[in-house]
Formats: structure tokens, C-alpha cells, sequence
């Protein structure tokens, strides 16, 4: 009887802790894109090689705390904010996990070789792209204190601010993916023109970790006002 | 006639072991539901939470508890008919708390959230039905239970949700929480000790030969409350900050001082229950004895004896030394939810309505009314997730309660009858 007891049973997982643990392993991809464009420019294949599996082993731990969240979510549950948004969190969330490793795996499986002219400037995107999915773990951090709080009053606008904080950092991070796409435009006659198209397709992606970063922020702000 | 003072020393044998069987079960399972939110916010430990059980129970079933009881005994059932043969009274008592302690047994196996109280009023009403008929039945008296067992958890819900919005306003919502709660922290205890000894006192205590007017329970409800706030003020001046703790999670601090709160209404709720669910077992019982030692008489008017408390009480505390520890213990861990502040909202909200219910003779389901309050904070937006198909099981299970425990009874009435006839 006692595994069941109706008093107890009443009470679901919550599903936030879950979610925060989850973005925990998300960043932790993402962080190691700078490190991975270091190794690069050393010419150090091997850590390339070495980032990209962490990455591999970190991504797919992501998707099994995505999964479990899923199923531990039934329709039946009764949740402080609407169940469709708390999805779309963990979706944007899975989503920077996922970007980690694209952009690890292209640069080991292309064997890239970083152009000295974009090794500052790129290593600068991804820094400022990591800055952003610091942020929207330093947001997804806040929701034990906006349950305390019932998603309302001061803690609300603190998690507002903390948003519009981190689609300022985002906006740095168009500006610097523009910038280096120009840069690259002015030196595409030196490279391999299919590694032009990669270097393209890089950037993109290292600006989607900040994209899909701020859309966690954006997410959660919906969350918020339900 | 006969049969009551031929076999009078029997049945009342068989109804000191039904009754016991039946407290033994609500303390096994029912007051591990009541103190549940208590030791899931992790304010008090299952040892604490058992000692508080033993000794409020108690004090609450005896000073508080004789107005269900009564409903129970001679509320439900309309005896003038049967004057003449009061043994099928005494026959369908005790086939109302075996009907009611099997079907309890059989749930709580299969884990169905089945209410003790709704299981004794079937019991007794399937009981009046066959044995005497079904004008028996205080149709009027039966209906207003069960509207309040509608109406109890909603009550219940409503109170914890104001408690959770006020302390947002006054304590969280603020520049520094941990110094308002300090500050209001004395007040909320006060609103514990007030609440439920207003109640407990508002219309006397005639069994214990206190009457008190309307004035008087107001002034010794504050000065009980102001004691209690006193009392509480001193343990929240111990509590520090944790700088710590409040890096993780800013308001680690401010429930810290939510934790000597728990305390109080912890003991309020094993109160609240007290006054409630012991009735089921020792109302039927308490009918028995009163029809056999008056020798045959059915009497509106006897009163509870005293060692018939003491015997509901003591099958509680058994039962919880026996297997509410267990049971207790599971709830505790699967509670993960509730942070003190939430338990103390949600704790308080059940108390208090559950102390109103007994104060008007209601027989409520406490579990019923704490998963009310529970709910009441999730509409708050203070609890992550609650599975709302357990209560759809509730809702089920409520009705599946009355006519089980009417069906039970009535089998056991004609066999207890059959036995001794």
C-alpha cells in the first residue's frame, strides 16, 4: 500500500527541476565551441577530435533528460504555467545542445582548417555566443524562485530584466556574425571555394547557439505571463 | 430484549475489537495523510511527526471530538422505530465498523484514495436501509454531509490560497523576505493558535462542563494565539541567514523561518484530525455501549464515557507506532514539493476547516480537505506539478465509497443477525 498512497501520488514531479538540469548539459556543449576554434588554430586536430566527442557524449545525455522530461508530462498534470510553453523551453534548449554538435561534428568530419584571418573574429562570435547561453542558464536558474513567487512581482521583473539582458548580448552576436560573413566575402578568392560555403554555414551556426539561447529567454518569458 | 442481556458482554467484546480494528486503521493510513504536508515540507521529522500525532490526536478527539461522534451515533439513523428491539441497532453498529475497517483494508491495499469517513456514513446508512428502513435514514442530516463534503475541500482550497497570496505580498514580494518573515512570523502563528482554538471553543465545551460565551472564547482564542506567538517568536529569533544556501536558492533563508511555523500547524492539523476521524470508530462503538449498559435502552441522550475516547485514542497511537510509521515515511519522501512555506499554507487551510467541520458535528474527510488546500497553493502557482487524475480517482472513488460500504454493511448486519437469533 505504501507505494501508492493517494496523498503522496497526488503530487507529480516537478517538472522544473528536470528542465534546469537539462540546460545545465545544453551549456555545457555549448561551452566547449571556443575551446574547439582554439584547438583549431593551434592545428590541433587530435583536441579537436577529443572536444567533439565530449560534446557527442554531452549532447546525447541532453536528450535523455529531454526524453524522460517528455514522458513525465501527461496531460493530466496540473502545473503552474501551460504545459505547451514549458515544451517549447526544452525544445530551445535542446536545440543549443544540438548546434554544439553540428558545429563540432562538421569541424572534425570536414577536417577544417581555420583561414588566420578569421581566427580572431570567430573565436570572438563564439565566445559572445556562449555569453548568451550563460545567460539563459542564469534565467532557467530563476524558476525555483519565481515558483516561490508565483510567477509574479519582483522576481518576474527581475527575470525580465535578466531577458532583456540577454537579447542585448544576442544583438552582439548578429553584429559580429555580420561582420565576419563580410570578412569572409573579402577573402573568398583565398580559400577552397567549398570551404567557403562550411565557413558560411559555421558562422550560422555558431550565431544559432545565441539565437536559440535568446529563444529560451523569449520561451520563458511567455511562461511567465501566461 | 433478551438478546441484549444474554449476549451483552459478546457484542460488546466485538465492539471494542471492531472499533479498535477501525482507529488501528486510521492511524495507520489516515494520519499519515494528515500530517503528510507537515513532514513532506521536510519541517518535522517522522519521529516528531509521530509524537505530535500521539498527543494531539488525542487532545482533539477528546475535547473537541464529541459533536461527530454524536452524528455518527444518533445523527444519521432515526431509532424510534425500533424501541422495541434496540439489538438490531447494536447489530448494525457493529456490522457499520466491520463494513466500513474491511473496505478501508481492501483500498488502502490497492492504494484507492477511499475516505474513512465516507466509508463509516455509508456503512451506517446501508446498515438503516435493510435493518430498519429507509425512512430510518435523516435523509435531511445525510444530505448536509455530504454537501459538505463538497464544500470542505473547496474551503480548504480557498483559505490556503489567500495564505499563500498574503505571505507573497508580505513577505517574498519585499525588498528583504528574510526580515519580513521574521517580522510576520509571530502573526501567523498567532493566526494558528486563534483560528483553531476560536473554533474549538465557540460553542462550548459541555462535555467537559465548560460554557463559554461568545466574548469568552474570543478573549482566551487571542490569548492563546498571543502565547503560541510568543512562543513561536522566540524559536523564529534563532533562525539565521544562510548566505549559502540563498546563492542557490534566494529564499532558503526566508523558509528556514517557515520551519518552527510547521511546527505549530502540524499540530494543529493531528488536532483538527483528532476531532474529526476518531469519531468513525468510536461513534458506532460509543452506540453500542450506550444501548447495552442502559440494558436495552436507546437513548438520544447518554453520554460519551471517557474510556471510550481513551480506547480510540489508544488504536490510533498503535496504529501509528505499528504502521503509520511506514506509511509516513513514504509520503514524506514522495512530497518533495512543498517548501515550508507552502506546507504551512496548505497545513493551516486544512486544520482550520476540518476543526469548523467538527465544531458543527460535519464528519469531513481530512484527506479530502488537505488535498483541497494542497490544491489551493497549486492554483497559486506555488506547486510544479499535480497530477490532477488522482483527483478524478477521489472523485471516483467517493462514489464508489457509499454504495460499497452500504452493501458490506448490510451483508454483515443479516449475518450478525443470523448468528444471534
Amino acid at each position: 500500500m505504501s507505494s501508492t498512497n493517494p496523498f503522496a501520488s497526488m503530487f507529480g514531479k516537478s517538472p522544473f527541476k528536470a528542465l534546469q538540469v537539462h540546460m545545465r548539459v545544453a551549456l555545457e556543449c555549448a561551452r566547449e565551441i571556443p575551446p574547439s576554434f582554439d584547438a583549431l588554430a593551434a592545428g590541433d586536430q587530435q583536441g579537436v577530435t577529443v572536444i567533439k566527442d565530449k560534446i557527442f557524449e554531452r549532447e546525447a545525455a541532453a536528450d535523455k533528460i529531454k526524453n524522460d522530461l517528455r514522458g513525465a508530462l501527461p496531460k493530466s498534470l496540473f502545473m503552474p504555467v501551460d504545459r505547451r510553453d514549458l515544451l517549447e523551453v526544452l525544445q530551445m534548449q535542446d536545440s543549443i545542445a544540438d548546434t554544439a554538435q553540428d558545429i563540432a561534428g562538421l569541424l572534425v568530419e570536414r577536417r577544417m582548417e581555420i583561414p588566420d584571418f578569421m581566427q580572431e573574429p570567430m573565436l570572438a562570435l563564439a565566445r559572445r555566443s556562449v555569453d548568451a547561453c550563460e545567460q539563459s542558464a542564469k534565467i532557467i536558474e530563476e524558476l525555483d524562485e519565481l515558483l516561490a513567487m508565483g510567477f509574479r512581482g519582483r522576481e518576474a521583473s527581475r527575470v525580465e530584466e535578466m531577458v532583456e539582458q540577454l537579447n542585448l548580448i544576442e544583438d552582439d552576436t548578429d553584429n559580429l556574425g555580420i561582420e565576419l560573413a563580410r570578412h569572409l566575402f573579402e577573402h573568398e578568392d583565398e580559400i577552397k571555394p567549398v570551404s567557403v560555403m562550411m565557413w558560411y554555414q559555421l558562422i550560422e551556426w555558431v550565431g544559432d547557439l545565441a539565437d536559440y539561447a535568446e529563444k529560451v529567454g523569449d520561451r520563458l518569458r511567455l511562461l511567465i505571463a501566461r | 430484549m433478551e438478546i441484549i442481556t444474554n449476549y451483552g458482554f459478546i457484542l460488546m467484546a466485538m465492539a471494542v475489537v471492531f472499533g479498535l480494528y477501525m482507529t488501528w486503521g486510521i492511524g495507520a493510513n489516515d494520519v499519515a495523510n494528515a500530517m503528510g504536508t507537515s513532514v513532506g515540507s521536510g519541517a518535522i521529522s517522522v519521529k516528531q511527526a509521530i509524537l505530535i500525532a500521539a498527543i494531539f490526536e488525542f487532545a482533539g478527539a477528546f475535547i473537541a471530538g464529541g459533536n461527530v461522534t454524536a452524528t455518527i451515533r444518533k445523527g444519521i439513523v432515526d431509532p424510534s422505530s425500533i424501541v422495541n428491539s434496540p439489538e438490531i441497532l447494536v447489530f448494525g453498529m457493529l456490522a457499520a465498523l466491520l463494513a466500513a475497517a474491511v473496505w478501508l483494508m481492501i483500498a488502502s491495499a490497492k492504494g484507492w484514495p477511499v475516505s474513512t469517513t465516507h466509508s463509516i456514513v455509508g456503512a451506517v446508512i446501508g446498515f438503516a436501509v435493510v435493518g430498519i428502513g429507509v425512512d430510518a435514514v435523516q435523509w435531511g442530516k445525510v444530505g448536509q454531509i455530504a454537501a459538505s463534503w463538497v464544500v470542505s475541500p473547496l474551503l480548504g482550497g480557498t483559505i490556503a490560497f489567500l495564505l499563500m497570496m498574503s505571505i507573497r505580498r508580505l513577505i517574498l514580494n519585499t525588498e528583504n523576505p528574510f526580515e519580513s518573515a521574521k517580522r510576520w512570523g509571530p502573526g501567523y502563528i498567532f493566526l494558528v493558535g486563534f483560528i483553531i482554538s476560536l473554533v474549538t471553543l465557540f460553542k462550548g465545551l459541555k462535555h467537559l462542563n465548560i460554557e463559554m460565551t461568545v466574548g469568552m472564547s474570543f478573549t482566551v482564542a487571542v490569548i492563546f494565539g498571543v502565547v503560541l506567538a510568543v512562543v513561536g517568536w522566540f524559536l523564529i529569533s534563532r533562525v539565521k541567514v544562510d548566505p549559502g544556501a540563498d546563492r542557490d536558492f534566494h529564499f532558503a533563508s526566508v523558509e528556514k523561518v517557515f520551519t518552527p511555523m510547521m511546527i505549530f500547524t502540524a499540530c494543529a492539523m493531528a488536532f483538527a484530525h483528532g476531532s474529526n476521524d476518531v469519531a468513525n470508530g468510536i461513534g458506532p462503538l460509543a452506540a453500542v455501549v450506550s444501548i447495552i449498559q442502559s440494558g436495552g435502552e436507546v437513548s438520544q441522550k447518554a453520554a460519551l464515557p471517557l474510556w471510550i475516547l481513551v480506547l480510540g485514542g489508544t488504536g490510533i497511537v498503535v496504529g501509528l507506532a505499528t504502521m503509520g510509521y511506514r506509511v509516513m515515511k513514504t509520503i514524506g519522501s514522495g512530497i518533495t514539493q512543498l517548501t515550508p512555506s507552502r506546507g504551512y499554507c496548505a497545513t493551516l487551510a486544512a486544520a482550520a476547516t476540518v476543526v469548523l467541520a467538527s465544531r458543527t458535528g460535519l464528519p469531513v474527510s481530512t484527506t479530502h480537505i488537505a488535498v483541497g488546500a494542497v490544491i489551493g497553493v497549486g492554483l497559486a502557482r506555488g506547486i510544479g506539478a499535480i497530477d490532477l487524475r488522482v483527483i478524478g480517482g477521489i472523485v471516483v472513488s467517493w462514489l464508489v465509497t457509499l454504495p460499497v460500504g452500504a452493501t458490506l454493511a448490510a451483508i454483515f448486519f443479516f449475518t450478525l443477525k443470523g448468528m444471534f437469533t
